[in-house]
């Protein structure tokens, strides 16, 4: 085993399977010689080149239709955007084009490509550097997503992405890009669409994507000393997702929390809140509680007012357990 | 002008006649209700598809518009099996899935036409990119409409492939309208391909004359070809009928239309033809003819091919 940041782990990931596979490419805005802007390319242009790690102009619709193209013709493009929000300025690359191209096109070919973007608040970037877009996609079918939220994750979903015949968004949270983990020296890879029981419980299930997978950590430690003992589930995919998982920990416990740092309106919370009463409405003794942002943008100055947090999660789980059905 | 055999020359014309004939036929099945949705016929721009695409390889790659018909057929796509597409039969090419909007096939190196205006740009870049990454000698040819041209993707587009020096030609068809709109009310230029010298990208406008086009699309598939990067050609056409089938063009005054439907593409060849006693009237009725049947075949072709099954609806949306 040895320690890693979290952004080492999306540079390990990329490098071992650039060095594999001479289909992959690594596109982005400033991935080349500044080595982009979190780190993740540092000293990739050294090792692959110019001719694969391809440092583009500042025009995020014209780079993901570059991929696009890219893919079609037997390439496999890592894209790089450099903030989730950025994703907005290329939605039509990615949604009417790269999601449905195979399947519009007869299923002829598949579209290997991945778009790695950072996320999330943390860093005062404010209102257009801070979002958690990631149910947008979670809404396109043709997209898979995910959101890894630790180092060992992040390496291993990265690789299962790029390796995958499918286009795979991997969102990371920005506040986690220093976290340290520990990974195998050897090589491995995460599965796209399994969950991760963090912590077992018999409580309350908390099923958290990304941040709020160490923040709903952090409300069970609080809990435990008052005795309840919630499951948390990393759901690290969140497209397609695994309802196994979620399901078989709220046929135990009874009690569920979904916990994300997304707007809570519409956000992925909501859709497994609606499988959940949809399917096994039974199995619940008590109203689903969601733990979301607030409606509105993310402001400069009172991020910490507006990001959810350990307590958001405490509460939730307070008031699942109080409002018995 | 280049020089080009009597056998070249008919065949080309025999293409654009394909393409006009296949695009009334169109019109007429549309009317009936045989195909549902949308359908855009290139009526009056039948020669910028045949003499560019009369430059490319099967390999080559072609991205092209909603107003696409013409450039598929010119890329060599079957008559049968195109109709089998617009027909959403499940053997076309895409399945039945794409349609007219939106139909392509790799095996020909078509990308793709594209429902978003300006959407397939960026992605002709890609391809060009590929092959350029595999070292290949194949080209890429993107073509698109001068409303296109107003989208950032065009720019956007232009920048990279410059900057890249990508082996892409990039062919604008100014037919003057973008969809109901007259170019002079979007863009105060008259020529698209000036846009091209803010990228240091070579271009040229010509006017809707096969030779014309012809020998500007040769020149610039060969500097692809030969690695010296990305080229503009604008091709000054004219729309005859409404962006739509089933447009009544009541924002377009009927002057203008006759005007566009007195220049025509096919009748100035076809009178070159003549001229040079390439062309008389027993092979034209012959090539008419023989078009007519081909067309005919391919209809019924369509007709009789099945239509997907509801359970074909889930399949292979992933690799």
């Amino acid at each position: 085993m040895k320690e890693i940041r979290y952004i080492w782990g999306v540079k390990e990931a990329i490098y071992e399977e650039m060095e594999k596979d001479e289909q992959v490419v690594f596109i982005g805005e400033d991935v080349g010689s500044p080595g982009g802007s979190f780190g993740a390319s540092k000293g990739l242009l050294e090792t692959f080149g110019s001719e694969r790690i391809i440092d583009t102009p500042i025009s995020e619709a014209g780079i993901v239709g570059m991929a696009a193209g890219a893919a079609a013709c037997g390439l496999r493009p890592i894209v790089e955007i450099m903030f989730m929000d950025f994703m907005t300025v290329c939605m039509d690359g990615i949604v009417n084009q790269i999601a449905k191209m195979r399947y519009m096109f007869g299923s002829r070919y598949s579209m290997p490509i991945v778009i790695r973007t950072p996320g999330g608040g943390g860093l005062n970037a404010g209102p257009q550097h801070s979002q958690c877009l990631e149910a947008w996609f979670a809404h396109v079918p043709g997209l898979k997503v995910v959101m890894p939220s630790t180092p060992y994750d992040v390496k291993g979903l990265l690789k299962s992405a790029i390796r995958d015949d499918n286009p795979v968004i991997v969102v990371e949270n920005k506040s986690l890009h220093a976290l340290k983990g520990e990974i195998p020296n050897d090589e491995y890879v995460v599965e796209i669409g399994k969950a991760d029981i963090k912590k077992s419980g018999t409580d309350v299930t908390v099923v958290a994507t990304s941040r709020m997978v160490h923040e709903s950590l952090k409300a069970s430690e609080k809990l435990s000393k008052q005795g309840i003992e919630i499951e948390v589930i990393d759901l690290r995919s969140i497209s397609p997702w695994d309802k196994e998982t979620v399901f078989n920990s709220v046929g135990k416990t009874h009690h569920l929390v979904i916990a994300h740092e997304a707007v809570k309106q519409c956000g992925i919370g909501a859709e497994i809140s609606a499988v959940v009463a949809e399917e096994i409405m039974d199995e619940l003794d008590a109203p689903i509680e969601r733990v979301g942002a607030p409606f509105v943008p993310v402001p400069f100055n009172l991020e910490q007012v507006y990001l959810p947090d350990s307590e958001n999660v405490v509460t939730a789980v307070e008031k699942t357990m109080e409002r018995l059905f | 002008m280049t020089k080009l055999s009597k056998k070249t020359m008919i065949l080309f014309y025999t293409q654009m006649i394909r393409i006009r004939k296949m695009e009334e036929k169109l019109m007429e099945v549309f009317a009936n209700g045989e195909i549902p949705g949308f359908i855009h016929v290139c009526i009056g721009q039948e020669a910028t598809p045949v003499a560019v695409c009369s430059q490319l390889n099967d390999s080559d790659y072609m991205a092209n518009t909603h107003r696409g018909h013409g450039h598929a057929l010119a890329k060599g796509i079957k008559p049968d099996m195109f109709m089998a597409e617009l027909f959403g039969r499940s053997n076309g090419p895409c399945r039945g899935r794409a349609g007219s909007m939106h139909l392509a096939d790799m095996n020909l190196g078509i990308l793709g036409a594209n429902g978003i205006v300006g959407g397939g740009i960026p992605i002709a870049n890609g391809a060009a990119f590929a092959s350029m990454y595999k070292k290949t000698d194949q080209v890429t040819v993107c073509f698109f409409g001068e409303g296109a041209t107003d989208e950032g993707t065009f720019h956007e587009a232009l920048n990279i492939a410059s900057v890249m020096k990508l082996p892409i030609i990039f062919v604008c068809e100014n037919n003057g309208w973008a969809e109901f709109t007259p170019q002079s009310v979007h863009m105060t230029i008259k020529d698209v391909s000036k846009r091209a010298a803010s990228y240091k990208i070579p271009a040229k406008t010509v006017s809707n004359d096969f030779f014309e086009i012809y020998d500007a699309a040769a020149a610039f598939v060969k500097r692809a070809r030969q690695g010296k990067g990305p080229s503009l050609l604008e091709v000054q056409s004219s729309r005859w009928h409404g962006h739509f089938v089933g447009d009544a063009q009541k924002y377009r005054d009927k002057k203008e239309i006759d005007t566009a439907m007195k220049s025509d593409c096919i009748a100035n060849f076809k009178k070159y033809l003549f001229e040079k006693k390439i062309l008389n009237k027993k092979i034209n009725q012959k090539i008419l003819t023989d078009i007519d049947q081909e067309i005919d075949a391919a209809v019924e072709f369509a007709r009789t091919s099945p239509l997907p099954e509801a359970s074909e609806l889930m399949e292979e949306l992933w690799a």
